[in-house]
C-alpha cells in the first residue's frame, strides 16, 4: 500500500518505522529540513520537505496514488485541512487525523474524515484501565454505530450485588454480554444469572449511557 | 444581525467597528487579549478572549443565536475549521471565511464555504491599478 504520513513529530516518526517495517511504501511529509534530513539519513528517502496542506506539496507527493492519508501533526485543524484536501482534491480513499482537543473527534467525522483518533481519549482509556480502582472502564468504542464495550467492575458494596440481570433497569439499548468471575469460565449471563462482588462485567452501550449504566451496576 | 467574527486582527477589528456603528450584535473572538486594543474606544459589541475553533467556545460566544460568521483569523487553516463548524455543526445561515491560499480557497469554494482569497483579489486590483496608468 502507498501511504503518506504528515508531520515528523513522534506519532508520524514511529509509524513511518513501523509501516516501512511491515512492507509499505511510505511517505513522510515534514516542514522542518533538519527533521527531514534526520530521517532521510537514517531511513532512507522516505521523506519529503514541505506543508501538508499545500495542494502544490500534496501533488509532489503523489498523493492520488495513496491508498492512505495520515495527518499526525500536533494541530488539529492542519491536520482536518491536510486530510480534507487529500480527500476532495485528490480522493484518497481513507483518511486518518490525529486529534489533539476531545472535542474534535465528532467534528471531525462529520466534516468528512473517515477516521479521527483522539489522543487524549485514548490516553485516558489505557490510565482507567490501570487504575485498579475505577469501576468502569472503556475496551471499544465502534464509533460510527455508537456503541461502547465497557467492562465494569462490581465491588462488594455495588447496588448490583445479588441480583439477577432482570431484575436491574439497564439504560436502553444495554446489554450484559459476559461475566468474568474469578475461577471460572467466563459466561455469557442469562435474565437469571445473579451478579457477585468481585464479577468483571463486559457489557455494550450506547455510546453516553456510562453514567447511567455504572449507577445500575455499581451504584452512586 | 448578529455576527460573530473571529480574529481580532486590522480586517476583524475593522469589521467589528463598521458593523457596530450600523447598529448590529458583534462578537468578537480571538485568543490573544493584546488583539483588542485595535477596536475602536466607541465600539458597542462583545469582545471575547478564546479558540473560535473550540465548540464550547462559540457556544459561549452565542453562535446558537447568531446570523453570521466570519472568519479572519491569520491562520487559512483556522479559519477553515471555524467556519465549517459553524455551517455544519451549528448551521449558521452565513459563513464566511478567509483562506489566503488560493488553491485551498478552491478546494473549499467546492466544498460550499463561502471564501475570500485576499491574495487572488489584491493582486487582481494592483493589476488594474497598474494596467490603467
Amino acid at each position: 500500500m502507498y501511504i503518506i504520513i504528515v508531520g515528523g513529530g513522534s506519532v508520524g516518526y514511529y509509524l513511518c518505522k513501523a509501516l516501512l517495517n511491515e512492507g509499505h511504501e511510505v511517505l513522510l511529509m515534514e516542514k522542518d529540513a533538519a527533521k527531514c534530513e534526520g530521517f532521510e539519513d537514517e531511513l532512507g528517502s522516505v521523506c519529503l520537505r514541505g506543508d501538508g496542506c499545500e495542494v502544490a506539496t500534496l501533488a509532489e507527493a503523489g498523493v492520488s496514488r495513496a491508498d492512505v492519508f495520515i495527518a499526525t501533526t500536533g494541530e488539529d485543524e492542519d491536520n482536518l485541512v491536510a486530510c480534507q484536501v487529500a480527500k476532495h482534491k485528490f480522493e484518497v480513499p481513507r483518511t486518518i487525523a490525529r486529534v489533539n482537543n476531545p472535542k474534535n473527534e465528532s467534528i471531525f467525522k462529520k466534516l468528512g474524515i473517515d477516521c479521527a483518533i483522539s489522543v487524549t481519549n485514548l490516553i485516558l482509556e489505557h490510565i482507567e484501565e490501570e487504575i485498579p480502582t475505577h469501576p468502569l472502564i472503556h475496551l471499544l468504542a465502534m464509533g460510527e454505530e455508537g456503541v461502547e464495550v465497557v467492562e465494569v467492575r462490581i465491588r462488594e458494596e455495588s447496588a448490583a450485588v445479588g441480583k439477577s440481570v432482570k431484575e436491574l433497569s439497564l439504560p436502553e439499548d444495554s446489554v450484559l454480554a459476559l461475566v468474568i468471575r474469578n475461577g471460572e469460565k467466563p459466561q455469557v449471563p442469562t435474565a437469571d444469572t445473579i451478579l457477585k462482588a468481585d464479577d468483571r462485567v463486559i457489557a455494550l452501550m450506547p455510546t453516553g449511557s456510562e453514567e447511567a449504566l455504572r449507577k445500575e451496576l455499581v451504584g452512586s | 444581525m448578529n455576527v460573530i467574527i473571529m480574529g481580532c486582527g486590522r480586517v476583524g477589528a475593522q469589521l467589528a467597528s463598521l458593523l457596530d456603528a450600523e447598529g448590529h450584535k458583534v462578537t468578537v473572538l480571538d485568543v490573544d487579549a493584546y488583539s483588542f486594543r485595535r477596536l475602536p474606544s466607541t465600539f458597542g459589541g462583545t469582545a471575547l478572549i478564546g479558540d473560535g475553533t473550540d465548540e464550547e467556545m462559540l457556544k459561549k460566544a452565542g453562535i446558537s443565536e447568531a446570523d453570521a460568521f466570519v472568519a479572519v483569523t491569520q491562520g487559512d487553516n483556522r479559519n477553515v475549521v471555524g467556519a465549517q463548524i459553524a455551517k455544519h455543526v451549528f448551521n449558521i445561515p452565513k459563513v464566511v471565511c478567509r483562506i489566503y491560499d488560493p488553491l485551498r480557497k478552491d478546494i473549499y469554494e467546492a466544498l460550499g464555504l463561502e471564501t475570500i482569497s485576499p491574495t487572488t483579489v489584491f493582486a487582481q486590483m494592483l493589476k488594474e491599478k497598474l494596467l490603467a496608468m
